[in-house]
């Protein structure tokens, strides 16, 4: 072998070495986020899926027995089926606040150019910086105040609050992905601003639109902290789990947390396209 | 079919003049052609006529009718957008039919003129298609079908052709040529392309910085143009300029007497089109830099008295370049302009 040659060799080996190592730490970094994701809907799958017994009896089964006992504990234990139905109210009703109302504040930051309007864009992000703990006792106090404290029409206007700068933002990039030239066309073809929105540029982002709600859904339907200091009678479901955590028995957290995380998790997947554009990154 | 009266029309944005005091007049039926460089006005000019901006100043009449406050739907105007815009949820039918449909038109009759405008374009086999599933000279063709079906009072088209390739364009200049003077529809025609311009044109509008230079029929402004820009903007190669001084009752450029206007002024300039030029004893003599063959022509690029100058001459004149030619200037083709206000002097 000649110096030349050798040369040769040595630059062929270290890039591929140096890949390589890479990739095995993208490989590694990727296995540990996904089994930290995982492996407790992983837990919680199986347990809610075995029986009563089996959830609090040593050693544990890797594969659940599919005995629904958990589920029917679960499903008969009182004020349950009040929660879930507090939860999924609280959660249609903020879906329904926070894109009536974050849509067309969408639309006015993708179509309009107004004087503070990079400002806007902030304060909606700013919004999110607070932490709730900060913000619960006092807007409970405010609630006590004015009567909306313990009612479910109070807890979706705070999770509303939560949920509406996402409404904000993935609605004004879908607004502003739809060419102002087809709205125009509209105008020219007979219709007015609204009658041109609602005729082109509403189905066009209908699916969006349909994303950022189930979105806002999720956050309501995850959030438990304004759910548990605001609400006393009128619990919603994850404030009802956490409050019962220390008298219930194991095989009824498991199955309430399966009944949790299930939807959020299969709406989230089912609308994973949309969220991912609002960060701007594309998922092909 | 409509006439359209724009006077003294200024368009300002914050800080900047778009548009200054236009006057102009389109006849019913006319094909008029907007003509300029890109930001020179000719596009807001369209989007004030059609209603998609507002005019910070002047009046804009279209069959008569003062139309300044009225929305693009209010306006008997139908335009064809430079992106297409044909709409991606709707089938080239709904398209078609979708300023009908806004109209309350009974379906039968909708069914009956979406089916003619569609004939009209030759698109009447894709009528149940999806814009997705077209070809870009497809979606032009819904386009201008969409805005036919409508039959305007007036048709605004904005650069309805420049996101089509070459051969395509050429065609649909054509075709779109021979469509819009059977609809006999009063039409404004955006446009940078000057070739496209002169083709399709009854009366092309030049236009340069919010101004309107010149607006007459394509052949007299490439004759006759009103101002040294519109000479050296139309034509392609543009005319060729050359200062012209003074000299006992003559004007000289570069070296060579002519006869030419009579005006107060010491120096004034010299313009020919590069194919008024033939090859002769006398004339304008210049060292040949480039000679590009065209096949019927060839074109030749010089040094005229330190200027650059072009001349299109016959492709079997033997010219090689470093050689030194002398041109004479058809003598009724030599234009003069005043180099201070750029306008044509007589």
């Amino acid at each position: 072998m000649t110096a030349a040659d050798i040369a040769v060799s040595a630059k062929k080996v270290r890039p591929t070495d140096h890949r390589s190592a890479s990739r095995w730490l993208m490989a590694a970094t990727i296995t540990i986020l996904c089994l930290w994701v995982l492996v407790p809907i992983y837990l919680i799958l199986v347990n809610t899926l075995s029986s009563p017994e089996e959830v609090t009896s040593w050693p544990r089964q890797f594969f659940p027995s599919f005995d629904l006992g958990s589920v029917t504990f679960f499903a008969n234990y009182q004020g349950v089926a009040r929660a879930l139905l507090n939860s999924v109210i609280v959660a249609v009703m903020t879906m329904v606040f926070s894109i009536g109302l974050g849509a067309p504040a969408g639309y006015a930051l993708a179509r309009f150019d107004f004087p503070g309007k990079n400002v806007f864009r902030v304060v909606v992000l700013m919004t999110r910086a607070f932490p709730l703990p900060l913000l619960a006792l006092p807007l409970a106090i405010m609630f006590i105040q004015i009567g909306l404290d313990d009612t479910r029409f109070g807890l979706a206007l705070v999770h509303t609050m939560l949920a509406m700068p996402f409404a904000i933002l993935i609605t004004a990039s879908l607004f502003m992905g739809i060419p102002y030239e087809l709205e125009e066309a509209a105008w020219t073809l007979g219709c007015n601003r609204f009658t041109a929105f609602v005729k082109v540029v509403l189905p066009l982002v209908m699916p969006g639109i349909a994303a950022s709600a189930v979105f806002a859904f999720v956050i309501s339907w995850n959030e438990v902290f304004a759910a548990a200091v605001l609400t006393i009678q009128n619990r919603t479901l994850t404030a009802f789990l956490l409050t019962s955590l220390n008298e219930a028995p194991l095989a009824l957290k498991f199955a309430g947390g399966a009944v949790l995380v299930l939807p959020a998790l299969f709406f989230l997947f089912a609308v994973r396209k949309y969220l991912f554009a609002m960060w701007g990154i594309a998922n092909r | 079919m409509a006439e359209i009266k724009i006077k003294g029309v200024e368009k300002r944005f914050a800080s900047f003049t778009a548009l200054h005091s236009i006057d102009l007049t389109v006849k019913d039926q006319e094909f008029l052609v907007l003509l300029g460089a890109s930001g020179c006005g000719k596009t807001t000019l369209l989007r004030l006529i059609a209603g998609l901006d507002f005019a910070t100043e002047g009046e804009i009449q279209i069959g008569g009718k003062r139309v300044n406050e009225l929305p693009p739907r209010s306006r008997e105007i139908a335009m064809v957008f430079q992106n297409y815009a044909v709409f991606p949820h709707l089938t080239v039918f709904d398209n078609i039919g979708f300023g009908l449909r806004m109209k309350k038109m009974p379906s039968d009759q909708i069914r009956q003129k979406v089916t003619k405008a569609a004939e009209m374009m030759h698109i009447e086999q894709l009528l149940e298609r999806y814009s997705g599933q077209l070809s870009g000279g497809q979606r032009q063709r819904v386009a201008v079908a969409r805005a036919l079906a409508m039959e305007p009072e007036v048709l605004l088209m904005d650069e309805p052709l420049s996101n089509l390739d070459a051969l395509l364009r050429m065609e649909m200049r054509a075709e779109l040529k021979g469509v819009l003077q059977e609809s006999k529809t009063t039409t404004i025609y955006v446009t940078h392309d000057q070739v496209e311009a002169m083709s399709m044109a009854d009366r092309i509008a030049v236009m340069h910085g919010g101004h309107i230079i010149q607006a007459a029929s394509p052949i007299s402004v490439y004759r006759d143009p009103a101002s040294r820009f519109v000479g050296g903007f139309i034509g392609n190669p543009p005319m060729n300029f050359l200062p012209a001084k003074r000299s006992n009752g003559h004007w000289t450029a570069a070296g060579v007497a002519f006869d030419g206007p009579s005006v107060d002024k010491e120096t004034i300039e010299f313009a020919i089109r590069p194919e008024d030029l033939d090859p002769s004893d006398t004339g304008l003599s210049g060292r040949v830099r480039v000679v590009e063959p065209l096949g019927a022509h060839q074109l030749v690029t010089m040094d005229v008295d330190g200027h650059l100058f072009r001349a299109v001459l016959e492709s079997d004149l033997p010219i090689g370049s470093g050689e030194t030619i002398t041109l004479a200037p058809k003598p009724d083709r030599i234009r003069w302009f005043d180099p201070d206000s750029e306008n044509a002097l007589q």
